[in-house]
């Protein structure tokens, strides 16, 4: 993608993926080959999972229903994401700084059987 | 053949676990198990483990099925499967333990009598109804594993949290559509509260929050393969004959700490299964993601819950798992009822010629509108109508844009002709009526924009009985 505004810094890419449902918000596709920028335009700080999470519903989202991604500007309940394949959770989160080349899964928790 | 001769008879080892004595195979058990006990790792000794194990399977359906066999035919003692439905013709592509002749059947009762002529060394226990808050820890007191194969979020929480109060392994699977998830959680099994070491998490310590109502998807309304549930039910059958003859359900205490939890199963992998038809060359994707240990702060298992949660408390509806979930909250009318039209009105009006010259969307997806609908109708599937009012709203709204999200057939009508919508339900097209209003394509109230309620539900049940209704 990489439409975000140009800025000073350089980009860094990654892949985002989409599964359990989440990939029917982007253009129903599962895997994407994002560009984002190495520091954040707004705040000036190092880009992390929390930027990238505003980045994907400001440029790649293709669907109305963002409250399927997003709730009060933070990940719906419900949203799993693995940095690496490790659950966020051990890699600190919306803190985490993103690194070139990081795979981003973003999964839904199924409850059906 | 092994030398070894014993009894069977149970003692009972000073820590209070049930411990088997070293006894010969009866010659039944021995042919039957014998290419699987050939297995590295398996043996004598993991067989008899099985043997003498009791596991639960809490749902007799797509997940339920595939795993009931699997751990029977393994030669568990007992297997008990809870379950309160009947066996249904829409079940029987994927719940393979059922059978056409035993529709109407409960589920339990049919699954127990496929069980029973695939292995009848077991013994075999029906709990012939729903899991609750009343009945949930009285009845996997009984058990040494749970297996939940259920169908709903609030009922995995309510498992889960039983489990961590009776200390018992959970092996979790969840699937929809095309994709599945598994993950062993609380094994080996520590005291509720425990954090000064590294312990296994809870389902609540892993998937903190449920997402809100309008995310969850059932297979109902989407649909499922039975290969990936199949798939998933026989990896959880794996998974607990796995943690079942290496010991691993067994507590371990702080005042038996005879069972070191390894690092894997304190940070046990969540499985990811993803299937695509649309792929020729990648048929399956098969992930595994690592995930965290007990969390100090779980609502169920961490240092403070045993304040928060209770086998007491959960008995008198403390937490509230519908709550919980949102299952109480969820709204079914957008819609004033001046832009809604019954399906049974909508039929009159055409029958009788009263209806004026309008355009009817379906708004289900291709594949269901593939199996027919109300004549006249043409097909907008929900998530492209979404996409591409996303689309003209991003663009802003220029003269004429909104127009483009019009089906083709709508030039045929006069332009202020009215729109109705129907889906499957009757939710999504009060949505779509709403999107089309707020892209101004009622033109001020020129145009009316109505929906039929209850969707083609409602069609078939008012109107024609022969529709196939998916
Ligand atoms: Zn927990």
């Amino acid at each position: 993608m990489g439409s975000s505004e140009p800025t000073s810094c350089e980009t860094i890419p990654i892949t985002v993926e989409f599964s359990g449902g989440l990939e029917m918000l982007f253009s129903n596709k599962a895997k994407h080959a994002v560009a984002v920028p190495s520091i954040d335009p707004v705040t000036n700080s190092p880009f992390n999972i929390g930027h990238l999470i505003r980045h994907l519903v400001d440029n790649l989202i293709t669907d109305d229903r963002t409250d399927l991604f997003v709730l009060d500007d933070h990940l719906r309940p419900g949203i799993l994401v693995l940095i690496n394949d490790a659950d966020w959770e051990l890699e600190g989160e919306e803190e985490y700084e993103i690194q070139s080349g990081d795979a981003i899964l973003f999964v839904s928790t199924l409850h059906g059987g | 053949m092994d030398g070894e001769i014993g009894n069977g008879v149970m003692k009972t080892a000073s820590n209070g676990v049930n411990e088997y004595e070293n006894r010969r195979l009866t010659d039944d058990e021995f042919d039957r198990y014998s290419r699987q006990m050939i297995v590295p790792g398996m043996g004598k000794e993991a067989q008899l483990r099985l043997i003498n194990s009791r596991v639960l399977i809490i749902g007799a359906g797509g997940l339920g099925c595939p795993a009931a066999q699997y751990v029977a035919a393994s030669g568990v003692g007992t297997l008990g499967i809870v379950d309160g439905d009947v066996v249904e013709m829409s079940n029987l592509h994927r719940q393979v333990g059922h059978a056409t002749s035993r529709i109407g059947m409960k589920k339990v009762d049919s699954l127990i009598t496929h069980l029973k002529d695939l292995n009848p060394l077991p013994t075999y226990t029906p709990h012939p109804f729903h899991i609750s808050s009343q009945n949930a820890a009285d009845i996997i007191s009984k058990y040494d594993l749970v297996m939940d194969c259920t169908d709903n979020a609030a009922t995995r929480y309510l498992i889960s949290d039983i489990c961590v109060l009776l200390q018992k392994p959970l092996v979790s699977a969840a699937s929809v559509q095309k994709s599945g998830q598994l993950i062993v959680l609380n094994c080996p099994p520590a005291q509720q509260g425990l954090i000064d070491k590294p312990y296994p998490p809870c389902y609540r310590c892993c998937f903190r929050k449920p997402p809100p109502p309008s995310a969850m998807v059932t297979c109902g309304e989407a649909g499922i393969m039975g290969t990936v549930v199949g798939m998933m039910g026989v990896a959880q059958a794996g998974e607990a004959i796995k943690i079942l003859a290496s010991n691993l359900h067994k507590p371990s205490t702080s005042t038996n700490p005879s069972a070191p939890p390894s690092e894997n199963l304190c940070q046990p992998h969540l499985l990811l299964y993803t299937y695509d038809l649309a792929s020729g060359i990648g048929p399956y994707t098969f992930r595994a993601a690592k995930m965290g240990g007990r969390k100090k702060n779980c609502f169920a298992c961490g240092e403070n819950s045993p304040s928060t949660l209770t086998l007491e408390g959960i008995k008198g509806g403390n937490p509230n798992y519908e709550q919980f979930c949102g299952l109480n909250a969820a709204s079914t009318t957008l819609l004033p009822k001046e832009e809604r039209i019954t399906a049974s009105a909508y039929h009159q009006a055409k029958v009788k010629g009263e209806l004026p010259e309008h355009i009817l969307i379906d708004t289900r997806e291709k594949e269901h509108f593939s199996f027919g609908s109300i004549e006249g109708a043409v097909n907008l599937p929900f998530t492209t109508l979404l996409t591409k009012a996303f689309k003209i709203k991003r663009a802003g709204q220029e003269e004429g844009k909104a127009e483009d999200i019009l089906p083709p057939q709508a030039k045929e009508v006069s332009e202020d002709a009215p729109i109705l919508f129907v889906c499957r339900r009757g939710l999504d097209s009060q949505e779509a009526v709403e999107k089309f209003k707020e892209l101004g394509l009622d033109k001020g109230g020129k145009r009316k924009i109505m929906d039929i309620m209850g969707g083609m539900k409602a069609w078939k049940d008012e109107v024609d009985p022969d529709f196939q209704f998916i």
